[in-house]
């Protein structure tokens, strides 16, 4: 099936407008084939981080579009991202969420997996022909790339290198991965939930500092002033949303957090005075500063199509699920080897906001799922507007447009890339 | 501390009678009568993984001591946060009590809940193995330590806009 018609009738051009998409995007099961078949099927996706697989003999579980995946580390070190599924008769080969082992193996059949895909054993080999080649038969394989340590993977061996697609956000990554203040950066656990929306509603979010101060109405009221001022942003008009091409955008919601190892000399806020207070035993002050405003997190929520974001200071991972389901991680990151009191700080400020029972994700969930409700059973005559900011963007350095804080800018980012990518 | 007597005074009847009473008050939203019923030092806990018990070294999804649960409560009640306002209604069940230990005025209760609630017309379920520290004080038992362990607690949840 091509998409230069939706079996709905309506092409691409129709269903995005520079200023509006069409309801059906988030209402129409064969427009979401389609999507995982041209998007989730060909692009890089993000599956991982290294941290989540250290060692030699390392697997972890995920997803690339609707196909479950194992992450794995060989005995080499090198990483793959391999399709769950025997190649006999399609059963998962592994349904432990992450762990140590030395191969997989099918309970089916007992055909048996090396940690890089290869088909090592199977029983009674004599059933088959002499002409049976185990070479044929190993784990489907993805494209593997990795970047900072984070880990992406694509169906298509002819992607374009890893680097290439993320291009702009690139620099953004380094920065965000400078809340290891100085360690490596680990994940620390994650939170996880599934919200009845399209996956396009929680992809449009990270880039929305609209809704913050009405959504997070109630996150606000219970931080202190200090706090209260960090996120003051929509008052500011120092933010700002930035097209960066491919699909990704950043929304810099505190430009003094854009780079953390740019120190700007101002006070440890009182929020952080117990934390700073603890590693003066074991650091100087120049190391305190670097590791407290390493724990405050980043002030920027990087976008990256389709299906991650570098979001303050965690990782926020979507999974279509169907056209009326998306499953979303949290993912905490913090310090590999760093001093306990950071680490439990930055995992205190998580739980705080994110996850089933934040004060922040909860109500995140329900606009979402009133969007989905919203839109039930729309057709041509309504659209969903995503035209905040037109006609006041500027031009940033690469030429694209940047918009204020609370600009549509990201989400019209998002929307160009996804038409680029269904029209191919 | 004042010493109280131990195990052959603990009655099971009377840690019934106040699981239930809190259940109840939570099902009811009666939460500034729920915060009355903790010593203050101990935690409310939702952990992630349902092994450990390391709870301040691990992601949690709920780890709040008594300032996080005065907070928590004026945002369930604040009336500004949408999926708390309305909340879902709930209609839980607290069984299997099993009281695990006690060492002087401590008692550490186990017991199964289940929890079914209301939104949007749809309805959904939650069940969960719930430990109590409780200590008896002279006014009666109260909770020192509330830990809630979901069924599916590493795997996906759905957001939670009340209490367990």
């Amino acid at each position: 099936m091509s998409l230069d018609q939706t079996p709905g009738g309506i092409g691409t051009d129709d269903l995005v407008l520079n200023d509006r998409v069409k309801t059906p995007m988030y209402e129409d099961p064969a427009l979401f084939n389609e999507e995982m078949e041209k998007i989730f099927g060909k692009v890089w996706v993000w599956v991982g981080h290294t941290s989540e697989v250290p060692d030699k003999g390392s697997f972890k579980l995920s997803h690339v579009g609707l196909q479950p995946v194992i992450i794995s580390r060989d005995r080499k070190g090198e990483i793959h991202v391999l399709v769950n599924r025997c190649r006999h008769r399609a059963a998962t080969v592994c349904e432990i969420k992450k762990g140590k082992t030395s191969s997989f193996q099918c309970p089916y059949h007992g055909w048996g997996y090396a940690l890089n895909g290869e088909l090592r054993a199977i029983p009674y080999t004599k059933g088959y022909n002499t002409d049976f080649d185990k070479k044929e038969f190993g784990l489907k394989q993805l494209k593997v790339g990795i970047f900072e340590g984070m880990i992406f993977a694509s169906y298509n061996m002819d992607v374009e290198p890893l680097e290439d697609f993320l291009g702009n956000a690139k620099p953004w990554i380094k920065l965000f991965m400078k809340q290891g203040g100085g360690y490596p950066v680990k994940t620390l656990g994650e939170h996880q939930f599934k919200v009845p929306m399209n996956w396009k509603i929680q992809l449009e979010n990270t880039t929305d500092a609209y809704h913050f101060p009405i959504v997070h109405k109630s996150f606000l009221q219970s931080l202190d002033g200090e706090a209260t001022e960090t996120f003051s942003f929509m008052d500011d008009d120092d933010g700002y949303v930035e097209d960066l091409g491919n699909g990704h955008s950043v929304m810099v919601m505190m430009p003094e957090f854009i780079d953390l190892d740019n120190d700007d000399g101002a006070p440890i806020p009182e929020r952080f005075a117990e934390l700073a207070e603890d590693l003066r035993k074991d650091y100087d002050e120049a190391q305190v500063r670097r590791l407290v405003r390493a724990v405050g997190g980043c002030g920027f929520n990087l976008n990256l199509f389709p299906n991650a974001a570098c979001s303050l200071s965690f990782f926020r991972i979507l999974r279509p699920v169907s056209v009326h389901e998306t499953e979303i991680r949290h993912i905490a990151i913090g310090m590999d080897g760093g001093p306990a009191a950071a680490n439990q700080m930055r995992m205190r400020i998580h739980e705080h906001f994110q996850g089933p029972m934040g004060f922040g994700s909860p109500d995140d969930a329900e606009v979402w799922e009133r969007v989905q409700r919203g839109s039930a059973g729309g057709g041509e005559d309504i659209d969903v507007m995503v035209n905040r900011g037109l006609g006041l963007e500027k031009a940033s350095d690469n030429g694209l447009p940047v918009g204020d804080i609370s600009a549509e800018t990201g989400m019209r980012s998002a929307y160009k890339m996804w038409k680029k990518v269904m029209e191919q | 501390m004042k010493d109280f007597p131990a195990q052959t005074d603990v009655n099971l009847a009377a840690i019934t009678e106040f699981l239930w009473m809190e259940a109840d008050l939570l099902d009811a939203k009666e939460y500034d009568q729920w915060l009355q019923l903790w010593t203050g030092s101990g935690h409310y806990v939702i952990p992630v993984d349902k092994q450990g018990d390391d709870f301040a070294n691990t992601l949690n999804i709920a780890y709040d001591n008594a300032l996080m649960r005065d907070m928590r409560v004026k945002r369930l009640q604040g009336g500004f946060s949408i999926s708390a306002a309305p909340p879902a209604e709930s209609v839980r069940t607290v069984s299997r009590i099993v009281i695990d230990s006690v060492e002087g005025s401590l008692i550490t209760v186990r017991a199964a809940q289940h929890v079914t609630e209301d939104k949007f017309g749809r309805q959904r379920s939650f069940a969960m193995n719930v430990t109590w520290k409780l200590e008896q004080t002279e006014e009666g038992l109260k909770i020192h330590d509330k830990i809630i362990r979901l069924l599916n607690s590493d795997g996906m949840l759905t957001s939670i806009s009340y209490l367990f």
